[in-house]
């Protein structure tokens, strides 16, 4: 399924580096599984952003492969296995400096769309 | 890799439970709950291959379904694959084995520490060095051996050699010979060796008047002693005496010359001791027998070690000039040098005699193979056509081009490595028989023979190059159909695309061309093999025995050993059946030869050079020679004879002005080391014959009567009989055994002698023509494969044509006109290219040119007769087709 399959990745580049973010600042709070993270980011964004399954698991395995997020599979208060999510110290890290660069990236944004528009 | 998808569907059916019980517990009737969380979570496949996108990987997964699709296909079509893979392995498998005799033969070091380290030290140049050479590797003497290593410094020296090395362990009768070769004290310290059992020789062992002692090989301890572990300490008889064993040469060491595997190795001092006299070689200027190896010492360069050489030699062959040397020889002995070259592979000689015709043999195979695989290109176009609608849906509901391609040479590839697989298997086979092929009487080759990272990855570039090479275009091609067009199209392979057409014509065109090569290059040596066989040796070779008689055990005095020989050939003429015998000093045929000039006397400016034999009387009859002229030697001719005879052969008396001028013609020799300046009587002439090998030109030739010279210790007798051989040879063992048991004796048969000379000849023949074989069967599938695809592509065009009243010789005309341009195209190239080929074969041929007419006009026929068949069979089938059937299929 070529041309879906590619649309879909586009998508994913679009989202990736504020998905990773959102993610990792969600586990700051410490572990949940992947549902919870969905939920969590819905919640606290007043339900203005909607995590797209599609997109999250994959971003979920990426930052496990880059090793600042680890799983284990844990059994849920209702007796379901679930795999859940953690923070690593290397997250950490990671967490502060795309923090930064995200607000870098805001504060230049902002700065260029409050500015008045100038005429003609 | 599963593992990990396990997890992800677990974690996605944990996240889809959760979802639905939040909906749930937010009011949703349960099962619109579960709808919905199931239509949020979306495309679970899709992010199953997302998130193994993320670990990477993929491709493996796709590899090893293709593999699996490939399989199931090629079991639903075994023909294709059968065909597929035994052409891969025949033509992968032929051009393998060469490649490992070549690499056996060639590439491999000696099996010793630190090949690349060892160098040979050898003469410039052989130029100014006369006397007895015992050798086909460069040699020097032994006091050349002496002098050589108390100058240098540079290297760590030894010296070997396999001279006269061939010892007799019989007590007598028919001879049990092994190889032996010759070492200094230094040889196995200095190549690095350890041994398998006791110890191995060292300087201590060889002194000058030592007591001798022996090392043996592995193979002769296994074969002869049966691994015998407490073999050191027991004894061995060489040439009558008891000498000690001392241990054994690791396995894998054979001796340096490959191909020839040393059974026992004595150190050089036993040389001496074990001659007749008492004194061997050591002392001789003119006996060229001893190979010169060394390491570096440390601190030397190569560069500073041949400059080293060079400088020490001037004044070193000053020094060593023997006294007599032949003066025309004498300022090229002084100029000689002494010079390094790399010795870590050995001396060879089937590297020497065979390297060009084996490279040869593998660039043949290497042409075959290019054959298969444009067999194999065809057929994989004409299953890509067959197949485009297969390929249209599967590109129509999606797949990508890459994806398909890759699948489609995954196909290639699964067959090229099964081809491979197998063909490794069969070059074991193949690369065993050649060497037994190249093997001849009384000279076993060893040859280890063995599948190491060489051939491996040998054979793993030609898997790679020839599924590139069939695989590739026909994946390209496959692939660039329009979906909507094929799958509109009614026909199968209606659709094919003229290129694809065009394509397929041009592979049988170059198939064809290189076809007709091969069989010109078999032609050849069909030629050449025919030629040699057919070559009048100058004597009848058929009935002939060569008994070589040794009666040194007997202990004779010189005065008594010719009444000996007397008896000898008396009891051997008494023998019934046998058509005579007579004594010869030089077995023709058998390679070695003596060689002097001379000059009409009081005429030194008509010099010219002549091969020389010692002959008793009647050995002319025995060996079928006819005189032209004058008598033969007889008894008459005595030591005390006023004049010294000989018999020369017509191209000797020819210098002389004819036949019958030459007779009572006195002739001089030049003087040797050996001999002074001498004059001979001619008394008789005879036909020309071969002399060291039934190929040379006829060369000038004196025969002296035996008689005249001093006699040896042993004889070489030359038996006419009417008996089968093994007759004949039993029965002169018998004779000779109730003369004195302690005699023994060897055989040769001439025929087989004769045989064994043309070895090269037999085997590029035999090969040559193999190849040509499978070439031209090879095109003659693809050839019909191509003709039957064009008739049934054409199938509507014919109907329409016989519809509007066309004949079947119409018909069959119009197929066979197809057939007859490729094939004019085709042997057109292929002329050319045999033409120029042909030039590298000209120093493996015998009286045929390189540009032969008639073998091209084979070649080319050969070629027109088999396409010509192969196309028959569909064509016929075209004038069959029925016009109402073939216009129905629109």
């Amino acid at each position: 399924m070529p041309r879906r399959r590619d649309r879909y990745q586009n998508r994913i580049e679009l989202l990736q580096g504020t998905l990773d973010l959102l993610i990792l600042q969600t586990l700051q709070w410490g572990p949940r599984h992947g549902y919870g993270i969905a939920v969590a980011i819905q919640a606290n964004s007043s339900d203005a952003l909607q995590v797209d399954t599609g997109s999250l698991y994959p971003a979920l395995h990426r930052l496990e492969k880059q090793k600042w997020i680890a799983a284990t599979w844990e059994l849920s208060p209702n007796k379901q296995r679930t795999r859940v999510y953690r923070l690593t110290a290397a997250g950490r890290r990671q967490l502060a400096s795309e923090r930064s660069r995200w607000q870098a990236l805001v504060d230049a944004m902002s700065r260029i769309l409050s500015r008045p528009q100038e005429t003609e | 890799m599963s593992n990990r998808d396990d997890d992800l569907r677990d974690e996605l059916r944990s996240h889809l439970d959760m979802a639905t019980a939040d909906r749930v517990s937010r009011g949703e009737p349960p099962r619109e709950a579960a709808a919905h969380a199931r239509r949020e979570l979306g495309n679970v496949g899709q992010i199953q291959e997302a998130a193994r996108d993320v670990w990477g990987g993929r491709w493996i997964l796709h590899a090893l379904q293709d593999v699996r699709y490939a399989r199931r296909d090629f079991r639903r079509n075994p023909g294709f694959a059968i065909v597929a893979i035994l052409s891969l392995t025949l033509g992968i498998g032929a051009t393998t084995a060469l490649f490992e005799v070549i690499a056996a033969v060639r590439l491999r070091p000696l099996p010793i520490a630190d090949p690349g380290g060892l160098y040979e030290i050898r003469l410039a140049s052989m130029e100014g060095s006369r006397g007895n050479f015992e050798s086909w590797y460069p040699t020097v003497t032994q006091p050349i051996w002496r002098e050589l290593s108390a100058r240098q410094q540079a290297f760590s020296l030894f010296a070997w050699s396999s001279a006269d090395a061939a010892f007799d362990l019989s007590e007598g009768g028919e001879t049990r010979r092994i190889n032996g070769i010759w070492v200094t004290g230094g040889f196995f310290d200095t190549l690095g060796l350890h041994p398998a059992r006791g110890r191995l020789l060292t300087p201590a062992d060889d002194q000058r008047g030592c007591a001798p002692r022996a090392v043996l090989g592995h193979g002769f301890w296994q074969r002869a002693y049966g691994g015998d572990p407490a073999i050191a300490g027991r004894m061995l008889t060489v040439r009558g005496r008891q000498i000690e064993i001392v241990g054994v040469a690791p396995a894998a060491f054979h001796g340096l010359e490959v191909g020839r595997s040393f059974d026992v190795a004595l150190p050089l001092c036993a040389e001496a001791v074990l001659s007749a006299d008492g004194k061997g070689r050591a002392d001789s200027g003119t006996t060229w027998w001893l190979s010169v190896f060394g390491r570096l010492k440390p601190g030397w360069t190569i560069d500073r070690a041949t400059s080293h050489l060079a400088a020490i030699s001037p004044d070193m062959f000053k020094t060593l000039l023997p006294a007599g040397y032949p003066a025309t020889s004498v300022e090229k002995y002084l100029a000689m040098t002494m010079t390094a070259v790399p010795g870590g592979k050995g001396l060879s000689q089937l590297r020497e005699a065979y390297a060009s015709p084996l490279w040869l043999l593998l660039a043949i195979a290497s042409l075959v193979l290019v054959i298969a695989c444009t067999n194999l290109a065809n057929l994989l176009l004409a299953r890509a056509s067959a197949r485009e609608r297969e390929i249209a849906v599967r590109l129509g509901l999606g797949a990508s081009r890459g994806r398909v391609i890759r699948q489609l040479l995954t196909e290639s590839l699964l067959l090229a490595a099964t081809g491979t697989a197998l063909a490794v298997l069969l070059a074991g086979m193949l690369g065993r028989w050649l060497v037994a092929a190249l093997e001849t009487t009384g000279t076993p080759i060893t040859l280890p023979l063995a599948v190491d990272w060489r051939v491996l990855g040998f054979a793993a570039l030609l898997a790679v190059a020839t599924c590139l090479l069939f695989g590739l275009v026909p994946a390209l091609r496959g692939t660039r159909v329009m979906a909507s067009s094929v799958l509109r199209a009614t026909t199968p392979g209606a659709s094919a695309g003229r290129q694809t057409v065009a394509l397929r014509r041009a592979l049988v065109v170059v198939q064809i061309a290189l076809s007709v090569a091969l069989l010109f290059g078999s032609l050849l040596f069909a030629r050449t093999l025919r030629n040699v066989l057919t070559l009048d040796p100058g004597f009848r070779a058929q009935g002939l025995v060569v008994a070589e008689i040794d009666s040194s055990r007997l202990r004779l005095p010189p005065k008594s050993r010719l009444a000996h020989r007397q008896l000898v050939i008396e009891r051997v003429r008494s023998i019934p059946g046998l058509a005579g015998a007579a004594s010869v000093a030089v077995v023709p045929l058998s390679g070695s030869s003596s060689r002097n000039d001379v000059w009409p006397e009081r005429d030194r400016s008509a010099k010219f050079n002549t091969l020389m034999n010692w002959v008793g009387p009647g050995y002319f009859a025995v060996a079928g020679v006819p005189f032209t002229a004058g008598r033969d030697v007889d008894a008459r001719d005595t030591p005390g004879s006023t004049a010294v005879v000989v018999v020369v052969n017509e191209l000797f008396a020819a210098k002389l002005g004819g036949a019958a001028a030459a007779i009572g013609r006195r002739v001089a020799r030049e003087a040797n080391p050996g001999n002074p300046e001498q004059t001979y009587e001619i008394v008789g002439v005879v036909k020309d014959s071969a002399y060291t090998a039934v190929k040379d030109d006829p060369y000038p030739t004196m025969y002296f009567a035996a008689s005249q010279w001093s006699v040896g210790q042993s004889l070489q007798l030359m038996v006419r009989s009417s008996l089968p051989a093994a007759a004949t040879t039993s029965a002169i063992t018998g004779a000779l055994a109730t003369l004195d048991r302690r005699i023994s004796v060897r055989y040769s048969i001439v025929t087989a002698m004769i045989r064994d000379m043309l070895v090269q000849e037999r085997v590029l023949a035999a090969l040559s023509s193999g190849f040509g074989v499978l070439a031209a069967v090879l095109t003659v599938v693809g050839l019909y494969g191509l003709v039957a695809y064009s008739v049934a592509r054409r199938s509507t065009e014919i109907g329409v044509r016989m519809a509007l009243g066309a004949t079947r010789r119409n018909i069959l005309r119009l197929v066979l006109r197809e057939v007859g341009v490729l094939l004019a195209i085709g042997a057109a190239a292929g002329c050319l290219l045999a033409l120029s080929a042909g030039r590298a074969a000209a120093s493996l041929l015998f009286r045929v040119t390189p540009y032969d007419p008639a073998a091209l006009a084979g070649a080319v026929a050969a070629m027109a007769i088999v396409a010509v068949l192969a196309s028959y069979v569909p064509a016929r089938r075209a004038t069959r087709i029925e016009p109402f059937d073939a216009l129905r299929m629109e």
